[in-house]
């Protein structure tokens, strides 16, 4: 892997495309009605960290060169950091593979500036039109053009252990008052109770970005997030200093400001820890991952995160949004071709992925007709009657303004600086207007 | 040999491949990165050239100065750790029992890549389940820190795995010069009566002076620009507690989006490490060489 990186970098700044592991490919190519096309396809679900979704991949690809005989896909696969480092090289040496995967708006910025993303709004009126889930393919669009379509759609709930609850006598709590009690009990009985691991700096924004949402609204939040409003607004302020209470009353794992979200993960999967917000991504670990024990993952529950006495934002108003989508790129040889294939793609994908990888597509589900476990079903229903969705903060924003977001959450958490200040670096970062 | 030595086409042929090479790979993309350094450049659309708009933002750049202070500060804490693999290096050259074997698990560290030792460091300052704290915790401490959550110190506790991987290669260079130096020096002194530490201060050390200083000058320059462990094991957190040049550089081109910027920071830091050799280099001039064939 490391090999590929390396030649992937040297090479792709000579201007060669490096192949990683290929998937199978037809025996014969059938000259069947149409040139032979080859599409590269760039992507991120190796078989060793996604079996499910790469098993998905594989097939949607091999039924998609069965129907049309003439097509063969190129597969790259990377893990997901590679994938975001090899990107930026490609992009910036102008090599994109023709279809490949990418994040919302503020990652999108760049590559839709420097023209490098092909607008897809032509395949959101085609078969796909109305198939999508309210607000996931806003999300990939810039002044008005949609420049990737959604795969996957995730909302972060607070996932606890129902064994420890029971345990200690708690109940799921409806309030932050009943929450701070909860967190209270525990400490005081020497049981971590929340696992977070801030390292990577995302997983402390999710518990601010609720707070804000909880105490300011959500329109508060998503004002001061997109530049309209600001950070420095009461309700936000007043938020960033409630995550400066949380950490006083010892609601975290011990050096959790140093810990990587996989080791504070696994505080979690161990029972050491009773709570752990995180995105639906995590399902699988909690339903059908088989190597993890069974009595721990018939333990694990969801509740919403509670509201604020006095706060403007409601139970059913959620941190979360579209995963990876796909994008065809601008200057593909093959844009009619790869446009084709990712609309099947994106098709397959929606009717496959939850069963196959337990992964929540951005095209809608119809849980009714599928046999899942109840953690989705539960889950589904709230995505149901969400009443608003708020973008992950580090995705929405404009790189640079992400990176002081993030800095300042893990200064936050740390107590390095007060919640005045965590508004004023917003402020300025977002100002900045990169 | 000799015609094969003088003629001047075939000296150029030999030295042909490794210039492409060194030229491909080393200079020319420090001339590309001094070149984006000029421009302001997202990585992926046009550049445009500000010229060294980006050096006056880096010279008040707080973030940039408070990591340059944690990389001198590493600088500082190599060159002194040197003094220690001399006195090891020198006691493994008197011949005592075992120094084979020491030597052998000296070098180890630094046939481990980097993110492994990390990773194993990593192990070692869990704030948990971690060896030292459950070390600690075992002998009556109660509340031992999250050594690399806490800003104060998560910079020394990175030094020292740092220090621990190049620990062998620097033995292993010193204890190579002082099995250099001629048993008979030795011997010839301990006759006159020298005891082993007159004979390591004044014989010894002066006779490996030489490579001292050249390992001065690598101790320094690589902790200058060193980026492995600071990465995997913190990425320069909490908060760049404990960032150093090369991954504030890292995160200014590649998490920020600003190559322009981070190029500049780059070339920057080669005009600092280039700084730092010459001063070492004039301060550790020699005044006159001992030869002692």
């Amino acid at each position: 892997m490391a090999l590929t990186l390396t030649l992937g970098l040297v090479l792709a700044g000579c201007g060669k495309n490096d192949a990683g592991q290929n998937a199978a490919e037809p025996s014969g190519s059938k000259d069947a009605g149409g040139d032979k096309v080859t599409i590269q396809f760039m992507h991120l679900w190796p078989e060793g960290v996604s079996a499910g979704q790469n098993k998905i991949v594989n097939q949607i690809i091999e039924a998609y060169q069965n129907e049309h005989p003439n097509v063969t896909i190129k597969q790259e696969v990377l893990d997901n950091e590679q994938y975001k480092n090899k990107l930026k090289v490609l992009g910036s040496s102008n090599n994109l593979p023709d279809v490949g995967v990418t994040w919302a708006a503020g990652f999108l910025q760049p590559y839709v500036d420097g023209k490098l993303f092909t607008p897809l709004d032509d395949l959101l009126t085609g078969e796909l039109n109305g198939k999508f889930v309210a607000g996931t393919t806003e999300a990939y669009a810039i002044n008005g053009k949609t420049y990737a379509l959604p795969l996957e759609f995730n909302i972060a709930p607070v996932y606890y252990n129902k064994t420890i609850f029971e345990q200690n006598g708690l109940q799921v709590p409806q309030t932050y008052e009943q929450f701070k009690q909860i967190v209270k009990t525990l400490s005081d009985k020497g049981i971590a109770p929340i696992a977070l691991g801030n390292k990577d700096r995302w997983t402390g924004s999710l518990w601010y970005m609720y707070l804000a949402d909880r105490i300011a609204g959500q329109k508060v939040l998503a004002d001061a997030i997109s530049g309209s409003g600001s950070f420095e607004d009461e309700g936000l302020v007043k938020a960033a200093k409630e995550v400066q209470a949380l950490v006083d009353s010892n609601a975290f794992v011990k050096g959790f400001n140093g810990l990587s979200n996989e080791e504070a993960k696994s505080e979690f999967l161990n029972g050491k820890a009773a709570m752990y917000l995180m995105g639906t991504w995590e399902l699988p670990n909690f339903t059908t991952n088989e190597e993890i024990p069974k009595s721990f993952r018939d333990s694990v529950g969801f509740f919403k995160f509670p509201t604020v006495e006095g706060g403007k934002g409601d139970i059913n108003s959620w941190v979360g949004g579209p995963g990876v989508g796909l994008f065809v790129s601008e200057n593909s040889k093959v844009k009619e071709e790869a446009k084709k294939f990712v609309e099947y793609f994106v098709t397959k994908w929606g009717e496959q992925s939850v069963t196959g990888a337990g992964v929540i597509p951005a095209t809608k589900v119809d849980t009714s007709t599928m046999d899942l476990p109840q953690l989705y079903i539960d889950l589904f229903n709230e995505m149901n009657k969400a009443s608003s969705i708020t973008l992950f903060a580090d995705v929405q924003m404009k790189p640079n303004a992400a990176e002081t977001h993030l800095n300042m959450i893990q200064a936050l958490f740390g107590k390095a600086v007060t919640p005045e200040k965590f508004a004023q670096e917003h402020t300025a970062a977002i100002s900045k207007g990169n | 040999m000799d015609k094969v030595l003088s003629n001047k086409k075939m000296i150029a042929l030999y030295v042909l491949p490794a210039l492409l090479l060194i030229l491909a790979i080393v200079y020319i993309p420090i001339v590309l990165t001094a070149f984006y350094g000029l421009h302001e450049w997202n990585g992926i659309g046009a550049m445009t050239f500000i010229g060294l708009g980006h050096y006056k933002t880096l010279m008040q750049d707080k973030a940039f100065w408070s990591s340059a202070g944690h990389s001198c500060l590493l600088a500082i804490f190599s060159v002194l750790s040197l003094i220690l693999y001399l006195i090891v290096a020198m006691v493994l050259a008197a011949r005592i029992k075992g120094a084979n074997l020491f030597r052998k698990i000296y070098l180890i560290p630094m046939l481990l890549s980097s993110v492994a030792i990390a990773q194993l460091w990593l192990r070692v300052y869990h704030p948990t389940n971690g060896i030292l704290n459950s070390l600690l915790v075992s002998i009556g401490i109660d509340n031992p820190p999250a050594w690399l959550a806490e800003p104060s110190i998560v910079l020394y506790a990175l030094f020292i795995p740092i220090l621990w991987q190049y620990a062998g290669f620097y033995i292993l260079i010193y204890y190579a010069a002082l099995k250099n130096i001629p048993s008979s020096l030795e011997e010839a002194a301990k006759i006159d009566g020298a005891n082993a530490l007159q004979i390591a201060w004044k014989i010894k050390l002066p006779l490996v002076m030489e490579v001292v200083k050249v390992t001065i000058v690598l101790a320094a320059v690589g902790s200058l620009k060193y980026f492995d462990l600071i990465f995997v094991m913190t990425d320069g957190g909490p908060n760049g507690a404990s960032e150093v040049m090369a991954s504030y550089m890292y995160h200014e081109a590649f998490r920020a989006y600003d190559f322009g910027y981070g190029s500049a920071i780059s070339f920057f830091l080669l005009v600092i490490c280039l700084l730092v050799t010459w001063v070492i280099r004039k301060l550790t001039a020699a005044k006159d060489t001992i030869q002692y064939s």
